[in-house]
């Protein structure tokens, strides 16, 4: 493990004068979530490897607004998207890089008509480019072989019609990638989008973390892959749900990448 | 020579054309009662999406079964109509079979509409079956008794008596048989009426001809009635429809104007509105028909009940009571009941105490969607559940402050600290320096 994590922010490298090449957008899940932060030091150390000259906002970073969006609070999206802006807008970003598909779907889709136009890639898109650039080595390591299924997250997928990205990552591994039985343009929601993260479910027969682990489960992975924190949680919930956690880990691809070379 | 058998049929013709342009008319007015939306764009896209998805099918065929079936009725349903065009010039001038002329193509012509009419006839049997018989969980939802099931087996039987009559009135043509080029179908039928006299055959063929046409006619205007207006409305729908990526919510533009005078430094909080006119207060979100915009009113009605958005949903696979097909069913009903008291009312829709939320859609239906898309995804017709359930959510929100309390924290949370938890700004990048 390498000791230190190299994160520098966008006002240290204004005050040196200097632009990185791409913002890394932290997210409220990446930055506060015990889990997900651990996807986030993942992808930093990826970064830190590859030599990639990125910053974070820090704490001037601020939810995108996409939760309150979602749950019809356009008034407190708007704030939160004008305010984002202003602060991305003055530190003159071009690029910007996140490992939330929520946080890349607002910003790309939903901040250019408010004034926000900025290059927006998932982190997945970002590691592919990498690898094509010959920047980013990918070996399989531990993962060599094992049978590894990829949970689409609707807003990566079916919202932005990213599906290859994280595939082709997966398949560097050397591993064997097993599709569900809804998969890409089919894929089933992991429960949580449109702000029913953080909120208890309407009453129903099932959850839907629950069904979408069982349709993971039917084609007995030893990982279940995934690219967005809170599809994340909701997998993870659903295969402790299961008593699987023994045998089947809940992991983000840039974790993958990154435990694959004892990052 | 006798006239009477034109004028009835040009009397018929008037009349059955004059019901469906009026019934037309009624739904575009209903339609207009949305609000503006500009579609001004994309035009080349928009004219791409209707030749593939309603032209081409392309979206019905990503379930084979019912999308290679829906194709051979819907090649069917096309291409016969050519026929309807030669009843009609035969009905108006006394003609018989006037496009006879053309010989050997002619013969082509109907042999081929002969194979279409036995095979839609076919794929129709296997669509009761399937909507009757075997119990597909999207044909028995609670959305799905009383009239939708009912519009939906009409249908059915409409098009197996259409086309039954089509191939009756060939086989029972004599002189069609005689030419014996284009009856390929309709020779092994024609035996059966071997013993019958010419006169009585006669007499058979002309009543086939007469409500085959009669039939087409009745059709046309059950279409306002029926979900199966979609064989229509697909096309504009299909254009009309959103070309941007799925995941994209509109910004609403009322709320930008908002939000940049509380942004603006210089913005006098007491300056006089610029305008001497007072300007109308703008409602945000939706909680009745005419506050969507038109193209989802557009898509109200085109939908086609199949249910392919709802056995999709998230929400409704883990049985929830949210169905996207029940919101646009909901959604047309709710305008035809506008429409009705704006008919009733000279003209001005009446207060009636009754709107689409809670009164239709409740609440709860709202709050358990995912947002996932995956309803838009499924729609054969790129009809969006989706832009109404979110419309609706942000009338409830906005207009009165009715989230579910877990979602107003969250919101709490995010306008006092920039995250959706209670966590504090500054400790955005402590992650950096932990274990």
């Amino acid at each position: 493990m390498s000791d230190v994590l190299k994160v520098p922010t966008m006002a240290q490298f204004m005050a040196e004068g200097k632009q990185p090449e791409v913002l890394f957008w932290t997210g409220c899940a990446g930055s506060f979530d015990d889990r997900a932060k651990k996807i986030t030091k993942a992808f930093v150390k990826i970064l830190n490897k590859a030599k990639v000259e990125f910053a974070v906002l820090g704490t001037e970073e601020s939810c995108t607004g996409d939760p309150a969006k979602r749950a019809g609070n356009e008034f407190l999206f708007q704030m939160q998207a004008v305010t984002n802006i202003e602060v991305m807008n003055a530190y003159e970003v071009k690029k910007i890089v996140t490992a939330c598909p929520h946080c890349f779907n607002t910003i790309k889709n939903e901040y250019p008509s408010l004034g926000g136009n900025y290059e927006v890639v998932h982190h997945t898109q970002f590691l592919k480019s990498l690898l094509d650039e010959g920047r980013l080595t990918i070996e399989g390591g531990q993962f060599k072989g094992k049978r590894i299924t990829f949970h689409d997250p609707c807003y990566l997928g079916r919202a932005n019609n990213v599906y290859e990205a994280p595939r082709d990552l997966i398949k560097k591994l050397d591993a064997e990638l097993v599709e569900m039985k809804n998969c890409r343009k089919k894929g089933l929601c992991c429960g949580a989008g449109g702000a029913q993260m953080f909120k208890e479910p309407e009453q129903g027969n099932k959850d839907v973390n629950i069904e979408r682990t069982e349709q993971a489960l039917e084609v007995q992975p030893n990982i279940i892959a995934a690219g967005c924190p809170f599809c994340n949680t909701m997998m993870t919930d659903g295969v402790k749900a299961k008593n699987k956690e023994a045998h089947i880990k809940v992991m983000d691809i840039a974790e993958l990448i990154a435990n694959a070379q004892d990052l | 020579m006798n006239l009477l058998p034109n004028i009835i049929f040009a009397a018929i013709l008037i009349l059955g054309l004059g019901y469906f342009i009026k019934h037309i008319k009624k739904i575009r007015r209903n339609i207009k009662l949305g609000q503006d939306i500009d579609v001004n764009n994309h035009k080349k896209e928009r004219w791409k999406n209707m030749a593939m998805i309603a032209l081409g099918q392309s979206k019905m065929v990503r379930r084979p079964i019912s999308g290679v079936l829906h194709v051979v009725v819907y090649i069917g349903f096309i291409i016969i109509n050519i026929e309807v065009l030669e009843i009609i010039i035969d009905g108006l001038f006394g003609t018989h079979r006037v496009f006879s002329v053309l010989g050997a193509f002619y013969g082509f012509l109907i042999s081929t509409f002969e194979i279409l009419a036995v095979s839609v006839v076919i794929a129709v049997i296997v669509f009761w079956l399937r909507r009757n018989s075997l119990k597909l969980k999207r044909f028995w939802s609670k959305e799905m008794t009383s009239w939708p099931k009912k519009d939906a087996n009409y249908i059915l039987y409409f098009e197996i008596v259409l086309m039954a009559l089509f191939l009756l009135m060939n086989a029972t043509d004599l002189q069609f048989q005689d030419m014996n080029s284009g009856n390929s179908i309709s020779k092994y039928i024609s035996p059966l009426f071997a013993s019958l006299p010419a006169n009585t055959l006669h007499i058979i063929e002309r009543t086939a001809w007469w409500l085959h046409i009669a039939g087409i006619l009745v059709f046309l205007n059950y279409l306002y009635f029926s979900k199966h207006l979609h064989i229509l409305l697909a096309f504009p729908n299909t254009y009309y429809a959103s070309v941007k990526p799925k995941g994209e919510l509109n910004n609403l533009d009322a709320v930008t104007k908002e939000v940049m005078l509380m942004m603006d430094p210089n913005a006098d909080p007491f300056a006089n509105p610029e305008t001497e006119e007072e300007e109308p207060v703008t409602k945000f979100g939706a909680s009745d028909v005419q506050d969507l915009n038109w193209v989802q009113l557009l898509n109200a009605y085109t939908c086609t009940e199949c249910g392919r958005c709802t056995s999709e949903c998230p929400a409704n696979q883990t049985g929830k009571k949210l169905s996207p097909r029940k919101i646009m069913m909901d959604t047309r009903d709710r305008l035809e009941e506008v429409g009705k008291n704006i008919d009733h009312n000279n003209g001005t829709f009446k207060d009636d105490k009754k709107q689409l939320l809670d009164n239709y859609i409740t609440r709860e239906e709202l709050w358990a969607c995912t947002s996932c898309n995956a309803c838009v995804e499924a729609c054969p017709v790129s009809i969006n559940p989706l832009s109404i359930i979110l419309d609706m959510r942000r009338y409830l929100v906005m207009e009165e402050s009715a989230a579910p309390v877990e979602l107003n924290n969250m919101m709490t949370n995010i306008e006092n600290n920039g995250a959706p938890w209670p966590y504090n700004q500054m400790d955005r990048l402590n992650w950096k320096d932990e274990a």
